[in-house]
């Protein structure tokens, strides 16, 4: 597990090229994994180029008791290139927590920088993003499973290819770099005609299942982006569920590093 | 010694408030608008009819708060046991031009079942903001944080603090401002111009949480012979490089702490407090590095005024452990430390109550559906001993309802200490807010 994230980032201080450059660089993988990581790779490659996007985000939280509470939250994303993304995520409901706003700069190996605006005080506070394992406002999604996707975020190792609604998928294992991250492994299924996600499977620290994802009614956006407009999270673990239905989603929208600032959050709507 | 904690993701109440300034507000208010919409005119584009739809929205809330003493008053008009308030405050707010273009409105109310200077009002936030790329101008009435640290907020400046609110002194009063933001490579630089100064809010005779005399509300003098119309300014820069977050910034005009003495007219028994508010001159600074677990803070200030010249300092960490006992836990433990150079001070002379203190915290996120969390912090003069404690739970019931729950214990047996003109003063707090 070290050695394969000091090859990694060796791997990527040497790579000028960026991403395509990791799979030329990458020699001490086997062949599984190999074609793990070009077919994330692949799939990085097929979404670039979307610049900047926003999207409104219903979560539907579901205890055992099939109880529910609802959070709504707005998205703004920037893509960078060579470093992770910008983000700003702003709180609607529930009610109490309105005009709460959430900036973070990804970094694909680095830890992220992170910002709370909290509206009561009018104070920007900056956070540690230790908590990756954490769950996101109560629900079952962990912080890191929202974050931006990033290559170099995992190691990997191709399983084989596995029919999933009506699709052949490839069925690839993902190794979370940061140690500290809530997963010892995730499988992830991808299919191979146009590299979208349907499925992850979560396996916490004791390796044993603790969550599934499903991805569904996937729309295609600007003819290239893909995104699904609905995900579940099942726990198996404490029977709870959460599931995120997303709209309005909208691509090159002229967002850039402007909204992306301190400034920009204490004015988040 | 006023312990307060700031809790993520969970509003404060942000409640606030004064009445007698309110007409003074309002006049100046009126000229900070026209200068906003006149500002605001002239920066229709006419060129989106779509962008420049003004999009309305409403929220606020309302909240009904129980306190109870456990011990009868210390000084005969003040109410014995129970108080109970309402407080109510809106949020409304319009944008335009894709959000480039921002009025916000936010009044308080709150009304005492005993203490009067505890039923007041307040404009928290009447501003126009005009948001351009790389600067942003807000006009009106506004309420600016700076700092770091959780236990004294010792670099925050601009806002009055309402201290008939709550004790913890991080409820303030909105103050009248022009401020220019301008956003550059090397950090965001802030110019505030300050019209109109706000006085300090206190307790009233029948109040709690108070000391022995109360501070006249209409006995009020100035250094500056311009008064309560003195233009204050301040200058700040901030910026974030790597794991660091700092802030510099000078800060001139009226001190926003009275120099408090006892009214000299008046010997006999109804003695009170008369309120100097001189000029001053304030530099400050506030950093946070924040490396993996651990939040290093440090907030400092030199003040000037024409009677003192002092340094003060509040320092300290927070550390957390995300996920204890296998569980969805997260625990942050703090410690902060506070100085004054003016050191130990007798009660009722000018300086800080802050200048050996130490102070501890934990915070419990329960990370559940409800948000429940339970704040807990206790602070100590390590000159004399004088300690306070308190312990905050909240929790979400339903999707519109937070219920909170204080007790706060106060306890010196110094009687220099105002800690122990309030050692009667332990009490708990239930309240409950209506979030729409």
């Amino acid at each position: 597990m070290l050695t394969k994230k000091i090859v990694m980032s060796a791997a990527l201080a040497l790579s000028t090229l960026s991403l395509l450059a990791v799979s030329t660089d990458s020699f001490a993988l086997s062949a599984e994994e190999q074609k793990g990581l070009d077919i994330s790779l692949e799939a990085k490659k097929r979404d670039l180029g979307w610049q900047d996007s926003t999207a409104d985000m219903l979560m539907l939280l579901r205890n055992k008791q099939g109880q529910e509470s609802i959070r709504e939250i707005k998205m703004k994303s920037l893509e960078v290139l060579n470093d992770g993304d910008k983000s700003l995520t702003i709180f609607n409901k529930p009610r109490d927590v309105k005009g709460t706003a959430f900036l973070s700069f990804s970094h694909p190996v680095d830890a992220d920088d992170q910002w709370l605006f909290l509206p009561a005080l009018k104070r920007v506070k900056r956070i540690s993003s230790r908590n990756k394992s954490g769950p996101f406002m109560g629900s079952e999604f962990a912080f890191e499973d929202l974050s931006s996707f990033e290559v170099e975020k995992y190691t990997y190792k191709y399983l084989g290819v596995d029919e999933l609604n009506g699709m052949t998928n490839f069925k690839v294992e993902q190794y979370p770099v940061d140690e500290n991250s809530g997963y010892t492994r995730r499988i992830v299924w991808i299919d191979t005609t146009e590299y979208r996600i349907h499925k992850i499977d979560f396996y916490d620290r004791k390796d044993s299942l603790l969550k599934t994802l499903t991805f569904s009614d996937y729309k295609q956006y600007l003819a290239k982006h893909w995104r699904a407009d609905n995900q579940e999270m099942i726990n198996h673990q404490n029977g709870k569920s959460t599931e995120l239905k997303w709209s309005d989603y909208n691509f090159k929208t002229g967002l850039s590093d402007s909204d992306f600032n301190r400034n920009s959050l204490k004015r988040a709507r | 010694m006023y312990l307060s904690l700031s809790k993520p993701f969970t509003s404060e109440l942000s409640t606030i408030s004064l009445t007698h300034s309110l007409l003074k507000k309002a006049k100046l208010s009126v000229t900070a608008t026209a200068v906003g919409a006149s500002l605001l005119l002239s920066s229709f584009t006419p060129t989106s009819a779509v962008a420049n739809e003004v999009e309305f929205e409403a929220s606020g809330n309302v909240s009904l708060e129980q306190r109870y003493f456990f011990e009868e008053a210390l000084y005969p008009e003040q109410l014995s046991h129970s108080q109970t308030s309402l407080s109510v405050e809106p949020e409304l707010y319009w944008q335009w031009n894709d959000g480039s273009d921002s009025v916000i409105f936010t009044p308080f109310y709150r009304v005492d079942s005993h203490d009067k200077q505890r039923t007041h009002g307040d404009i928290r936030e009447l501003a126009y903001i005009h948001a351009s790329d790389d600067w942003e101008l807000r006009l009106g009435i506004r309420k600016e944080f700076w700092g770091v640290t959780e236990f004294q907020h010792l670099v925050d400046v601009i806002n009055q603090t309402d201290g008939v609110e709550d004790f913890d002194g991080e409820d303030k009063l909105g103050q009248q401002m022009v401020n220019l933001s301008v956003v550059n490579d090397w950090g965001i630089v802030d110019v505030f111009l300050l019209p109109g100064f706000r006085e300090r809010t206190y307790a009233g005779v029948e109040g709690r949480l108070r000391g022995p005399l109360v501070v006249d509300e209409d006995n009020v003098s100035y250094e500056s012979s311009a008064g309560q119309q003195h233009l204050d300014v301040a200058l700040r820069w901030a910026h974030s490089v790597g794991d660091f977050d700092l802030g510099a910034y000078w800060f001139h005009g009226t001190n926003r702490e009275a120099y408090l003495s006892p009214t000299s007219e008046n010997t006999l028994q109804q003695s009170s407090l008369q309120q100097y508010y001189s000029q001053m001159d304030q530099l400050g600074v506030d950093v946070q590095a924040t490396l993996g677990d651990w939040l290093w803070k440090f907030e400092g200030i030199h003040r000037r005024t024409s009677l003192e010249d002092f340094w003060a300092s509040q320092a300290g960490f927070e550390y957390s452990f995300i996920g204890v006992f296998d569980s969805n836990l997260d625990l942050g433990l703090l410690m902060e430390h506070s100085w004054d150079s003016r050191g130990e001070v007798e009660l009722g002379a000018q300086g800080s109550l802050m200048q050996n203190d130490l102070f501890l915290g934990a915070r419990l996120a329960f990370n559940d559906m409800q948000s429940s969390e339970l704040l807990m912090g206790i602070g100590s003069d390590l000159d004399h001993n004088a300690f306070s404690f308190m312990i905050e739970a909240s929790r979400r019931f339903g999707d519109n309802f937070i219920a909170s729950f204080d007790v706060r214990l106060l306890q010196s047996n110094e009687l220099n200490d105002l800690l122990y003109t309030l050692s009667n003063d332990d009490h708990a707090q239930l309240s409950v807010a209506w979030y729409f």
